[in-house]
Protein backbone atom coordinates (compact mmCIF):
# COMPACT_ATOMS: atom_id res chain seq x y z
CA UNK A 1 0.00 0.00 0.00
CA UNK A 2 1.41 3.65 -0.88
CA UNK A 3 -0.92 5.47 0.50
CA UNK A 4 -3.13 4.41 2.58
CA UNK A 5 -7.03 5.28 2.18
CA UNK A 6 -8.26 6.39 5.78
CA UNK A 7 -11.91 7.06 6.76
CA UNK A 8 -13.05 9.50 9.45
CA UNK A 9 -16.60 8.11 10.60
CA UNK A 10 -18.65 11.19 9.29
CA UNK A 11 -22.05 11.06 12.10
CA UNK A 12 -21.07 13.86 13.80
CA UNK A 13 -17.94 16.04 15.19
CA UNK A 14 -14.73 17.33 14.35
CA UNK A 15 -14.74 15.23 11.08
CA UNK A 16 -12.84 17.83 8.81
CA UNK A 17 -10.13 18.48 11.22
CA UNK A 18 -9.30 14.81 11.34
CA UNK A 19 -9.40 14.64 7.50
CA UNK A 20 -7.15 17.91 6.66
CA UNK A 21 -4.69 16.13 9.87
CA UNK A 22 -4.70 12.49 7.58
CA UNK A 23 -4.41 14.32 4.41
CA UNK A 24 -1.84 16.43 5.71
CA UNK A 25 0.35 13.05 6.70
CA UNK A 26 0.27 11.82 3.49
CA UNK A 27 -3.21 9.37 3.79
CA UNK A 28 -6.19 9.40 1.48
CA UNK A 29 -8.56 10.37 3.93
CA UNK A 30 -12.78 10.64 3.60
CA UNK A 31 -15.74 10.79 5.48
CA UNK A 32 -17.29 7.77 6.02
CA UNK A 33 -21.02 7.52 6.79
CA UNK A 34 -22.26 3.89 5.46
CA UNK A 35 -21.61 0.72 5.71
CA UNK A 36 -20.20 0.61 1.41
CA UNK A 37 -17.60 3.16 2.41
CA UNK A 38 -16.47 1.63 5.52
CA UNK A 39 -15.18 -1.29 2.87
CA UNK A 40 -13.30 0.91 0.80
CA UNK A 41 -11.02 2.19 3.97
CA UNK A 42 -7.86 0.48 5.43
CA UNK A 43 -7.84 2.38 8.65
CA UNK A 44 -10.70 4.07 10.54
CA UNK A 45 -10.74 7.14 12.71
CA UNK A 46 -13.77 7.99 15.15
CA UNK A 47 -13.48 11.75 15.70
CA UNK A 48 -14.14 14.19 18.74
CA UNK A 49 -18.06 14.77 19.18
CA UNK A 50 -20.94 13.93 21.61
CA UNK A 51 -20.42 10.34 22.19
CA UNK A 52 -23.82 9.89 23.07
CA UNK A 53 -24.73 11.32 19.46
CA UNK A 54 -22.60 9.25 18.12
CA UNK A 55 -23.23 6.14 19.62
CA UNK A 56 -27.04 6.68 19.06
CA UNK A 57 -26.61 7.06 15.07
CA UNK A 58 -24.07 4.62 14.93
CA UNK A 59 -27.02 2.36 15.75
CA UNK A 60 -29.63 3.84 13.15
CA UNK A 61 -27.47 3.67 10.11
CA UNK A 62 -26.45 0.29 10.99
CA UNK A 63 -22.56 1.37 10.96
CA UNK A 64 -22.12 -0.85 14.52
CA UNK A 65 -21.79 -4.29 12.87
CA UNK A 66 -19.61 -3.39 9.97
CA UNK A 67 -17.13 -1.95 12.65
CA UNK A 68 -16.91 -4.37 15.01
CA UNK A 69 -16.47 -6.82 12.44
CA UNK A 70 -13.53 -4.85 10.61
CA UNK A 71 -11.63 -4.38 14.34
CA UNK A 72 -12.40 -7.97 14.81
CA UNK A 73 -10.43 -8.60 11.64
CA UNK A 74 -7.57 -6.34 12.62
CA UNK A 75 -8.52 -2.71 11.07
CA UNK A 76 -6.75 -0.28 12.92
CA UNK A 77 -8.58 2.33 14.62
CA UNK A 78 -7.84 5.50 16.29
CA UNK A 79 -10.34 7.63 18.74
CA UNK A 80 -10.04 10.83 19.89
CA UNK A 81 -12.30 12.08 23.17
CA UNK A 82 -15.75 10.90 22.19
CA UNK A 83 -13.88 8.41 19.69
CA UNK A 84 -11.88 6.79 22.72
CA UNK A 85 -15.17 6.50 24.33
CA UNK A 86 -16.45 4.66 21.87
CA UNK A 87 -13.41 2.73 21.63
CA UNK A 88 -14.26 1.21 25.70
CA UNK A 89 -15.14 -1.90 26.31
CA UNK A 90 -17.06 0.09 29.75
CA UNK A 91 -18.23 3.48 30.09
CA UNK A 92 -19.19 5.34 33.10
CA UNK A 93 -20.80 8.59 33.79
CA UNK A 94 -22.14 7.98 30.34
CA UNK A 95 -25.99 7.09 29.41
CA UNK A 96 -27.49 3.60 30.30
CA UNK A 97 -28.02 2.59 26.74
CA UNK A 98 -24.49 3.96 25.93
CA UNK A 99 -22.63 1.33 23.93
CA UNK A 100 -19.15 1.71 22.16
CA UNK A 101 -17.89 -0.98 19.63
CA UNK A 102 -15.92 -3.70 20.59
CA UNK A 103 -13.10 -2.52 21.40
CA UNK A 104 -10.30 -1.76 24.17
CA UNK A 105 -10.02 -3.56 27.15
CA UNK A 106 -10.48 -0.19 29.17
CA UNK A 107 -12.86 1.52 31.96
CA UNK A 108 -13.48 5.16 31.12
CA UNK A 109 -15.14 8.06 32.48
CA UNK A 110 -16.91 10.32 30.59
CA UNK A 111 -16.82 14.02 31.34
CA UNK A 112 -14.23 13.06 33.94
CA UNK A 113 -12.23 16.67 34.22
CA UNK A 114 -14.91 18.54 34.63
CA UNK A 115 -17.69 20.71 32.80
CA UNK A 116 -16.62 23.22 29.57
CA UNK A 117 -15.44 25.64 32.09
CA UNK A 118 -12.61 22.90 33.27
CA UNK A 119 -11.58 22.24 29.49
CA UNK A 120 -8.02 22.64 29.70
CA UNK A 121 -4.66 22.60 27.51
CA UNK A 122 -1.42 20.96 29.04
CA UNK A 123 2.07 18.90 27.69
CA UNK A 124 1.40 15.02 27.83
CA UNK A 125 4.66 13.02 27.62
CA UNK A 126 3.45 10.14 24.48
CA UNK A 127 5.00 6.69 24.47
CA UNK A 128 5.70 6.03 21.01
CA UNK A 129 5.72 9.71 19.78
CA UNK A 130 9.21 11.09 19.25
CA UNK A 131 9.71 14.98 19.79
CA UNK A 132 8.74 16.30 23.15
CA UNK A 133 5.54 16.55 25.03
CA UNK A 134 2.47 16.75 23.15
CA UNK A 135 0.38 19.74 23.55
CA UNK A 136 -2.91 18.35 24.23
CA UNK A 137 -5.86 19.94 24.34
CA UNK A 138 -8.83 18.65 26.58
CA UNK A 139 -12.66 19.27 26.27
CA UNK A 140 -15.15 17.86 28.52
CA UNK A 141 -12.21 15.47 28.08
CA UNK A 142 -13.00 11.38 29.27
CA UNK A 143 -10.10 9.41 31.45
CA UNK A 144 -9.38 6.12 31.12
CA UNK A 145 -9.59 4.50 34.93
CA UNK A 146 -8.94 0.76 34.19
CA UNK A 147 -7.02 -0.81 31.39
CA UNK A 148 -6.85 -4.51 30.83
CA UNK A 149 -3.45 -7.12 30.83
CA UNK A 150 -3.45 -6.53 26.86
CA UNK A 151 -3.43 -2.37 26.62
CA UNK A 152 -0.78 -0.22 26.50
CA UNK A 153 -0.65 3.36 28.53
CA UNK A 154 0.97 5.79 26.31
CA UNK A 155 0.46 8.81 28.23
CA UNK A 156 -0.58 10.29 31.78
CA UNK A 157 -1.89 13.76 32.85
CA UNK A 158 2.10 15.08 34.67
CA UNK A 159 0.55 18.11 36.25
CA UNK A 160 -2.07 19.88 38.03
CA UNK A 161 -5.24 18.10 40.19
CA UNK A 162 -5.75 15.31 37.41
CA UNK A 163 -1.67 14.46 37.59
CA UNK A 164 -1.41 10.50 36.74
CA UNK A 165 -4.96 9.90 35.01
CA UNK A 166 -4.75 7.91 31.71
CA UNK A 167 -5.35 10.05 28.66
CA UNK A 168 -3.60 7.93 25.89
CA UNK A 169 -3.60 4.07 25.41
CA UNK A 170 -3.03 1.20 22.53
CA UNK A 171 -4.02 -2.23 22.26
CA UNK A 172 -2.82 -3.80 18.67
CA UNK A 173 -4.53 -1.73 16.46
CA UNK A 174 -6.44 0.29 18.33
CA UNK A 175 -5.13 3.83 19.57
CA UNK A 176 -6.98 5.72 21.75
CA UNK A 177 -6.68 9.22 23.14
CA UNK A 178 -8.75 11.89 25.61
CA UNK A 179 -7.24 14.68 23.90
CA UNK A 180 -7.75 16.53 19.84
CA UNK A 181 -4.45 16.15 18.06
CA UNK A 182 -6.49 17.24 15.37
CA UNK A 183 -7.07 20.89 17.16
CA UNK A 184 -3.23 21.57 17.11
CA UNK A 185 -1.44 20.92 13.98
CA UNK A 186 0.45 19.38 15.71
CA UNK A 187 0.81 16.20 13.17
CA UNK A 188 2.97 13.12 14.75
CA UNK A 189 -0.20 11.49 16.05
CA UNK A 190 -1.56 11.72 13.27
CA UNK A 191 1.39 10.36 11.53
CA UNK A 192 2.00 7.57 14.31
CA UNK A 193 -1.77 6.10 13.02
CA UNK A 194 -1.03 6.16 9.41
CA UNK A 195 2.70 3.96 10.11
CA UNK A 196 0.18 1.86 11.94
CA UNK A 197 -2.29 0.82 9.12
CA UNK A 198 0.64 0.87 7.32
CA UNK A 199 2.64 -2.02 8.77
CA UNK A 200 -1.41 -3.32 9.62
CA UNK A 201 -1.96 -3.89 5.73
CA UNK B 1 9.98 19.91 18.70
CA UNK B 2 9.47 22.09 15.36
CA UNK B 3 6.58 20.50 14.68
CA UNK B 4 4.48 21.12 17.86
CA UNK B 5 1.76 23.50 17.13
CA UNK B 6 2.60 25.54 20.26
CA UNK B 7 5.03 25.81 23.55
CA UNK B 8 4.13 23.12 26.13
CA UNK B 9 3.23 25.13 28.29
CA UNK B 10 1.48 25.05 31.98
CA UNK B 11 -2.06 23.87 32.33
CA UNK B 12 -4.50 26.59 30.82
CA UNK B 13 -8.13 26.64 31.32
CA UNK B 14 -10.74 29.01 29.17
CA UNK B 15 -8.06 29.37 26.36
CA UNK B 16 -9.67 30.58 22.94
CA UNK B 17 -8.73 27.01 21.32
CA UNK B 18 -10.55 25.17 24.39
CA UNK B 19 -13.69 27.55 23.68
CA UNK B 20 -14.09 26.85 19.69
CA UNK B 21 -12.49 23.96 20.19
CA UNK B 22 -15.78 23.06 22.53
CA UNK B 23 -18.15 23.91 19.33
CA UNK B 24 -15.99 22.05 16.93
CA UNK B 25 -17.07 18.83 18.43
CA UNK B 26 -20.51 19.75 18.24
CA UNK B 27 -20.63 20.46 14.56
CA UNK B 28 -22.80 18.18 12.89
CA UNK B 29 -25.02 17.96 15.30
CA UNK B 30 -28.64 19.29 16.72
CA UNK B 31 -29.22 21.90 19.54
CA UNK B 32 -32.55 21.64 21.06
CA UNK B 33 -34.18 24.45 22.92
CA UNK B 34 -35.71 22.86 26.45
CA UNK B 35 -37.96 24.50 28.89
CA UNK B 36 -37.81 21.65 31.61
CA UNK B 37 -35.37 18.64 32.94
CA UNK B 38 -38.16 16.45 30.89
CA UNK B 39 -37.67 17.99 28.03
CA UNK B 40 -33.92 17.67 27.99
CA UNK B 41 -33.96 13.70 28.95
CA UNK B 42 -36.13 13.97 25.23
CA UNK B 43 -33.98 15.84 23.67
CA UNK B 44 -30.53 13.78 24.94
CA UNK B 45 -32.50 10.14 23.90
CA UNK B 46 -33.25 12.19 20.26
CA UNK B 47 -29.08 12.58 19.90
CA UNK B 48 -29.61 16.09 20.72
CA UNK B 49 -25.25 17.25 20.87
CA UNK B 50 -26.78 19.77 23.04
CA UNK B 51 -29.46 21.48 24.98
CA UNK B 52 -30.50 25.17 25.69
CA UNK B 53 -32.02 25.85 28.89
CA UNK B 54 -34.40 28.50 28.43
CA UNK B 55 -37.51 29.59 30.90
CA UNK B 56 -39.92 29.72 27.65
CA UNK B 57 -39.55 29.18 24.40
CA UNK B 58 -39.42 31.33 21.52
CA UNK B 59 -42.68 31.32 20.18
CA UNK B 60 -43.91 31.45 24.11
CA UNK B 61 -42.12 34.53 24.76
CA UNK B 62 -43.86 36.14 21.22
CA UNK B 63 -46.70 35.07 22.61
CA UNK B 64 -46.83 36.40 25.79
CA UNK B 65 -44.90 39.36 25.63
CA UNK B 66 -43.01 41.32 28.42
CA UNK B 67 -39.39 41.43 29.40
CA UNK B 68 -37.51 38.32 28.79
CA UNK B 69 -34.79 37.53 30.67
CA UNK B 70 -32.26 34.77 31.87
CA UNK B 71 -34.10 31.44 33.42
CA UNK B 72 -34.31 30.34 36.72
CA UNK B 73 -30.42 28.82 38.41
CA UNK B 74 -33.05 25.85 39.88
CA UNK B 75 -34.27 25.24 36.53
CA UNK B 76 -31.25 25.26 34.78
CA UNK B 77 -29.32 23.20 37.30
CA UNK B 78 -32.11 20.59 37.15
CA UNK B 79 -31.48 20.11 33.50
CA UNK B 80 -27.73 19.62 34.35
CA UNK B 81 -28.48 17.52 36.59
CA UNK B 82 -30.65 15.31 34.32
CA UNK B 83 -28.47 15.22 31.18
CA UNK B 84 -25.02 14.34 30.58
CA UNK B 85 -24.82 16.32 27.11
CA UNK B 86 -23.45 20.00 27.24
CA UNK B 87 -25.80 22.61 28.43
CA UNK B 88 -26.07 25.87 27.18
CA UNK B 89 -28.37 29.08 28.69
CA UNK B 90 -29.07 32.45 27.04
CA UNK B 91 -27.89 35.82 28.56
CA UNK B 92 -29.73 39.31 27.29
CA UNK B 93 -27.58 41.19 24.65
CA UNK B 94 -24.96 43.16 27.35
CA UNK B 95 -26.00 41.89 30.78
CA UNK B 96 -22.73 40.71 31.94
CA UNK B 97 -24.07 39.77 34.92
CA UNK B 98 -26.72 37.26 33.78
CA UNK B 99 -23.02 35.54 31.96
CA UNK B 100 -21.46 35.48 35.07
CA UNK B 101 -24.15 33.36 37.02
CA UNK B 102 -24.88 31.11 33.90
CA UNK B 103 -20.77 30.70 34.23
CA UNK B 104 -20.65 30.16 38.23
CA UNK B 105 -23.90 27.63 37.45
CA UNK B 106 -21.72 25.86 35.16
CA UNK B 107 -23.18 26.05 31.65
CA UNK B 108 -21.41 24.98 29.14
CA UNK B 109 -22.04 27.84 26.77
CA UNK B 110 -23.52 31.01 26.91
CA UNK B 111 -25.69 32.02 24.32
CA UNK B 112 -26.00 36.39 24.24
CA UNK B 113 -28.85 36.00 22.58
CA UNK B 114 -31.69 38.40 20.79
CA UNK B 115 -34.35 36.14 21.68
CA UNK B 116 -34.11 37.73 24.90
CA UNK B 117 -34.97 41.56 25.50
CA UNK B 118 -31.24 43.47 25.38
CA UNK B 119 -29.87 44.73 28.05
CA UNK B 120 -27.69 47.19 26.23
CA UNK B 121 -28.07 49.09 23.61
CA UNK B 122 -25.01 50.02 22.77
CA UNK B 123 -22.44 46.86 24.29
CA UNK B 124 -22.31 43.80 23.81
CA UNK B 125 -20.93 41.53 26.64
CA UNK B 126 -16.81 41.48 27.04
CA UNK B 127 -16.82 37.66 26.05
CA UNK B 128 -12.92 36.80 26.98
CA UNK B 129 -13.85 38.25 30.31
CA UNK B 130 -14.78 35.06 30.68
CA UNK B 131 -13.33 31.31 30.66
CA UNK B 132 -17.01 29.90 29.83
CA UNK B 133 -17.18 30.32 25.98
CA UNK B 134 -19.84 32.29 23.89
CA UNK B 135 -22.01 31.71 20.88
CA UNK B 136 -23.96 35.03 19.33
CA UNK B 137 -26.30 35.14 16.61
CA UNK B 138 -25.08 37.37 13.39
CA UNK B 139 -27.34 37.81 10.39
CA UNK B 140 -24.30 39.37 7.95
CA UNK B 141 -20.77 39.04 8.39
CA UNK B 142 -19.84 41.88 10.03
CA UNK B 143 -22.08 41.27 12.73
CA UNK B 144 -20.24 38.10 12.82
CA UNK B 145 -17.09 38.95 12.99
CA UNK B 146 -17.50 42.04 15.72
CA UNK B 147 -19.09 39.54 17.54
CA UNK B 148 -16.40 37.17 17.21
CA UNK B 149 -13.76 40.00 17.65
CA UNK B 150 -15.59 40.43 21.63
CA UNK B 151 -14.48 36.89 21.90
CA UNK B 152 -17.13 34.92 20.48
CA UNK B 153 -15.86 30.89 20.20
CA UNK B 154 -19.43 30.18 17.80
CA UNK B 155 -21.54 31.82 15.54
CA UNK B 156 -25.05 31.07 14.81
CA UNK B 157 -26.96 32.92 11.73
CA UNK B 158 -30.12 34.23 12.98
CA UNK B 159 -33.46 33.26 11.62
CA UNK B 160 -37.20 34.85 12.93
CA UNK B 161 -36.86 32.63 16.15
CA UNK B 162 -40.21 30.74 17.41
CA UNK B 163 -42.13 31.38 13.83
CA UNK B 164 -41.57 28.07 12.43
CA UNK B 165 -40.66 30.04 9.17
CA UNK B 166 -37.14 29.38 7.94
CA UNK B 167 -37.13 32.46 5.47
CA UNK B 168 -34.85 34.44 7.48
CA UNK B 169 -32.16 31.56 8.72
CA UNK B 170 -32.16 31.30 4.76
CA UNK B 171 -31.60 34.90 4.30
CA UNK B 172 -29.32 35.23 6.62
CA UNK B 173 -26.91 32.11 6.05
CA UNK B 174 -26.76 33.05 2.40
CA UNK B 175 -25.95 36.09 2.77
CA UNK B 176 -22.66 35.42 5.28
CA UNK B 177 -21.53 32.97 2.86
CA UNK B 178 -22.08 35.23 -0.09
CA UNK B 179 -19.98 38.03 1.95
CA UNK B 180 -17.44 35.27 2.72
CA UNK B 181 -16.92 34.47 -1.25
CA UNK B 182 -16.86 38.08 -2.33
CA UNK B 183 -14.25 38.54 0.49
CA UNK B 184 -11.96 35.42 -1.14
CA UNK B 185 -12.46 36.89 -4.47
CA UNK B 186 -10.67 40.67 -3.66
CA UNK B 187 -7.12 41.26 -4.41
CA UNK B 188 -5.26 41.64 -0.85
CA UNK B 189 -5.20 45.33 -1.69
CA UNK B 190 -8.81 45.79 -1.48
CA UNK B 191 -9.33 44.15 1.90
CA UNK B 192 -8.71 46.88 3.58
CA UNK B 193 -11.53 48.61 2.37
CA UNK B 194 -13.56 46.33 2.66
CA UNK B 195 -12.80 45.63 6.33
CA UNK B 196 -14.10 49.50 7.10
CA UNK B 197 -17.45 48.17 4.84
CA UNK B 198 -17.61 45.15 7.31
CA UNK B 199 -17.15 47.51 10.47
CA UNK B 200 -14.90 44.80 11.33
CA UNK B 201 -10.92 44.52 12.34
CA UNK B 202 -8.34 44.30 9.15
CA UNK B 203 -6.78 41.09 10.49
CA UNK B 204 -10.24 38.77 11.04
CA UNK B 205 -11.11 40.26 7.30
CA UNK B 206 -7.99 38.93 5.93
CA UNK B 207 -8.29 35.33 8.04
CA UNK B 208 -11.65 34.92 6.59
CA UNK B 209 -10.70 35.56 2.82
CA UNK B 210 -7.71 33.71 2.65
CA UNK B 211 -9.79 30.54 5.06
CA UNK B 212 -12.42 30.80 3.11
CA UNK B 213 -14.30 30.40 6.30
CA UNK B 214 -15.33 32.12 10.01
CA UNK B 215 -12.55 31.37 12.23
CA UNK B 216 -15.47 29.97 14.50
CA UNK B 217 -17.82 27.07 14.04
CA UNK B 218 -21.00 28.56 12.76
CA UNK B 219 -24.58 27.06 13.45
CA UNK B 220 -27.75 28.33 12.13
CA UNK B 221 -30.97 28.99 14.16
CA UNK B 222 -34.43 30.61 14.33
CA UNK B 223 -37.58 29.12 12.43
CA UNK B 224 -36.33 25.67 11.91
CA UNK B 225 -39.45 22.79 12.18
CA UNK B 226 -38.51 20.24 9.92
CA UNK B 227 -36.00 18.03 9.10
CA UNK B 228 -36.01 19.37 5.33
CA UNK B 229 -35.56 22.94 6.70
CA UNK B 230 -32.47 21.65 8.91
CA UNK B 231 -31.09 19.92 5.90
CA UNK B 232 -31.26 22.67 3.99
CA UNK B 233 -29.65 25.04 6.20
CA UNK B 234 -27.02 22.34 6.16
CA UNK B 235 -26.71 22.25 2.55
CA UNK B 236 -26.15 26.17 2.53
CA UNK B 237 -23.47 26.01 4.79
CA UNK B 238 -24.76 25.21 8.51
CA UNK B 239 -22.04 23.05 10.40
CA UNK B 240 -24.85 22.28 12.46
CA UNK B 241 -28.14 23.53 13.98
CA UNK B 242 -30.32 25.10 16.72
CA UNK B 243 -33.68 23.97 16.89
CA UNK B 244 -36.15 26.48 19.55
CA UNK B 245 -39.95 25.90 19.11
CA UNK B 246 -39.64 23.90 16.37
CA UNK B 247 -40.05 20.32 18.32
CA UNK B 248 -41.65 21.23 21.86
CA UNK B 249 -44.32 22.97 19.84
CA UNK B 250 -45.21 20.19 17.43
CA UNK B 251 -47.40 17.22 17.69
CA UNK B 252 -44.61 14.22 18.64
CA UNK B 253 -41.35 15.94 19.94
CA UNK B 254 -39.49 12.84 20.68
CA UNK B 255 -40.05 11.81 16.91
CA UNK B 256 -39.31 14.98 15.30
CA UNK B 257 -36.53 15.66 17.19
CA UNK B 258 -35.03 12.15 16.19
CA UNK B 259 -35.71 12.81 12.77
CA UNK B 260 -34.03 16.38 12.77
CA UNK B 261 -31.06 14.62 14.20
CA UNK B 262 -31.05 12.20 11.23
CA UNK B 263 -31.74 14.89 8.41
CA UNK B 264 -28.72 16.47 9.97
CA UNK B 265 -26.46 14.37 9.88
CA UNK B 266 -27.60 12.72 6.56
CA UNK B 267 -28.73 16.49 4.66
CA UNK B 268 -26.92 15.50 1.12
CA UNK B 269 -28.79 12.00 0.90
CA UNK B 270 -32.90 12.59 -0.71
CA UNK B 271 -33.68 9.27 0.10
CA UNK B 272 -32.79 9.25 4.11
CA UNK B 273 -34.53 12.66 4.15
CA UNK B 274 -37.44 11.20 2.63
CA UNK B 275 -37.72 8.70 4.92
CA UNK B 276 -37.50 10.76 8.32
CA UNK B 277 -39.61 13.07 7.12
CA UNK B 278 -42.63 10.41 7.66
CA UNK B 279 -45.21 10.60 9.58
CA UNK B 280 -43.98 12.95 12.28
CA UNK B 281 -47.55 14.58 13.06
CA UNK B 282 -48.45 17.87 13.16
CA UNK B 283 -45.30 20.76 12.57
CA UNK B 284 -45.75 24.07 14.51
CA UNK B 285 -48.16 26.45 13.65
CA UNK B 286 -46.13 28.46 11.77
CA UNK B 287 -45.82 32.84 11.48
CA UNK B 288 -45.11 34.45 8.73
CA UNK B 289 -41.98 36.64 9.46
CA UNK B 290 -44.04 39.26 6.62
CA UNK B 291 -46.83 39.34 8.83
CA UNK B 292 -44.44 40.64 11.93
CA UNK B 293 -44.56 44.28 12.73
CA UNK B 294 -40.79 45.41 12.60
CA UNK B 295 -40.48 46.58 15.86
CA UNK B 296 -41.19 42.88 16.95
CA UNK B 297 -38.84 40.99 14.89
CA UNK B 298 -35.77 39.64 17.22
CA UNK B 299 -33.47 38.94 14.51
CA UNK B 300 -33.05 42.90 14.33
CA UNK B 301 -31.83 42.96 17.71
CA UNK B 302 -27.72 43.26 17.96
CA UNK B 303 -25.90 45.26 15.59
Amino acid sequence: MTVPVIGVLALQGDVREHVAALAGVGADARPVRRPGELDAVDGLVVPGGESTTISKLVDIFEMREPIDKRIAAGMPVYGSCAGMIMLAAEVLDGRPDQRGFAGVDMTVRRNAFGRQVDSFEAPVALTGVDGGPFHAVFIRAPWVERVGPDVEVLGRVTEGPATGRIVAVRQGNLLATSFHPELTGDPRLHRHFVELVRTAA
Amino acid sequence: MSESAAPTTATAVGTARVKRGMAEMLKGGVIMDVVTAEQAKIAEDAGAVAVMALERVPADIRAQGGVSRMSDPDMIDGIIQAVSIPVMAKARIGHFVEAQILQALGVDYVDESEVLTPADYANHIDKWAFTVPFVCGATNLGEALRRITEGAAMIRSKGEAGTGDVSNATTHMRQIRQEIRRLQSLPSDELYVAAKELQAPYELVKEVAEQGKLPVVLFTAGGIATPADAAMMMQLGAEGVFVGSGIFKSGNPAQRAAAIVKATTFHDDPDVLAKVSRGLGEAMVGINVDEIPQPHRLAERGW
